[in-house]
């Protein structure tokens, strides 16, 4: 974790430090009501969106876009097409948070294991393969302009 | 006639109306348990007086790969405050995929006071019904449940490895990508569970959400789910079918389709599903790419 962005590593902190599963729920619903803020804009994307973005095996229609700034770092953009798909939202929301504007290394060197550090390890097996889904998805964009 | 009873249902009275549930909130007949497969959905607003009945953590064993037992049942319907004589009605996300699955788990319990609200979540929100975020309390209950039945609608491998060998049909409710053995990694990590893609031979793939209505998440009316298993699959209703799929939660959703809307008289659940026979040795596969 010491290697993940700076605000990612503090957030899994938060995390793993809620051992309530209601508080959990609560944290992850205010954070994925932010959502539109990191919705991809017409300007990079419109639907119906080509399926290269698509994130696999994610159950609630998730898709991920990245965009170069000046300085070589990456700006993340999300879709998720389920309207139910409430933790697709809410890992967005922290990817593109905590991972827009850092160096590629760090993005690159992230894991999924993050998922269960922010969902709980009861996240189910559907459920954590689509949103590790969309860790890697985020990966993969920094991955290969290293 | 409600246009449920229209559809055509072998048992049409398992289903009930968003119309329905909204006029019987407050009956104590009655208990709504709502069971996603996204965690957060509940909290962030149910249907009011609704319980959650949660997979993982309520329906799974925490230890063992199965389901709760008599005691952990008894236990969950004491919690939700439900009786024998209260019937459940469930409702959820993905088109009542996880609905179907707890209505499946409290069958092996004998719970048969038991319905599911056609169209689940989607058609509630889509109509702009009320949420809430206020979690109810209902008074502890005394419930003994008779000890889990494994044998009428669930399948283990043995068993299935016989309706293998006996020709009978399977359905698996997968995706088409991994019925045909194309889709077994995803980018980055072994796809979790399975080191073999494919399905089981003789299986016929029809992906479970076939039987939905996409719009507003409402099964198919019975003309429409025979022309797909009948039509399409050569099944009858007189068959002995397992329907399965990766760890048995999409397949109860078939299981449902099968044995409530179409009337099939011998219906497993193969909980086990593609985690389990694409990890065991020396079982047959086909694959189709």
């Amino acid at each position: 974790m010491a290697n993940y962005p700076a605000k990612l590593a503090e957030l899994v902190e938060d995390f793993e430090s809620i051992t309530n599963r209601n508080e959990r729920a609560e944290y992850l619903i205010e954070i994925a009501d932010r959502f539109s803020s990191v919705k991809v804009p017409a300007s990079i994307a419109t639907k119906p969106y080509d399926e290269s973005h698509r994130v696999p095996a994610c159950e609630s229609d998730a898709f991920v876009w990245a965009t170069e700034n000046p300085d070589g770092t990456l700006k993340y953009y999300f879709d998720v097409l389920n309207p139910q798909g409430l933790s697709a939202m809410a890992i967005s929301v922290i990817l593109e948070e905590t991972c827009s504007g850092r160096p590629l290394r760090e993005v690159a060197a992230l894991s999924t294991e993050i998922i269960f550090s922010i969902f709980g390890r009861e996240v189910s097996m559907g459920k954590g393969q689509g949103l590790m889904g969309i860790v890697n998805m985020v990966m993969a964009e920094a991955k290969r302009r290293l | 006639m409600s246009d449920i009873q229209s559809r055509g249902y072998v048992k049409a009275d398992v289903l009930v109306s968003t119309e329905w549930v909204a006029s019987n909130l407050n009956n104590p007949a009655y208990r709504i348990i709502e069971s996603n497969e996204d965690p957060l959905l509940y909290p962030s607003g149910h249907i009011p007086g609704a319980v959650q009945v949660d997979w993982t953590t309520d329906l799974n064993d925490p230890l063992r790969r199965d389901y709760l037992d008599k005691a952990g049942f008894d236990a969950l319907a004491s919690r939700i405050g439900i009786t024998k004589d209260t019937t459940v009605i469930f409702y959820g996300d993905k088109n009542n995929w996880w609905a179907t699955y707890a209505f499946w788990v409290f069958q092996l319990f004998g719970h048969t006071n038991a319905k599911v609200m056609d169209g689940g979540r989607l058609k509630w929100e889509k109509e702009g019904r009320e949420l809430t975020r206020e979690v109810p309390t209902y008074p502890a209950t005394s419930y003994s449940a008779p000890e889990r039945d494994d044998t009428q609608i669930r399948a283990f491998r043995d068993e299935v490895l016989a309706h293998v060998k006996a020709g009978l049909p399977l359905v698996d409710v997968r995706s088409p990508d991994e019925f045909s053995g194309k889709k077994l990694h995803m980018e980055g990590y072994p796809q979790e569970g399975a080191l073999r893609g494919g399905h089981i031979p003789g299986a016929q793939s029809v992906p479970w959400a076939r039987a939905i209505n996409p719009d507003d998440g409402t099964f198919k009316n019975a003309v429409d789910l025979k022309a797909i298993y009948e039509g399409e699959k050569g099944l009858k209703p007189t068959d002995d079918v397992v329907a399965y799929c990766r760890i048995g939660e999409r397949s109860s959703h078939t299981w449902f389709v099968l044995t409530y809307l179409l009337g099939y008289q011998k219906v497993r659940n193969y909980d086990g599903s593609w985690t389990e026979w694409g990890n065991s040795v020396g079982v047959p596969i086909e694959k189709s790419v």
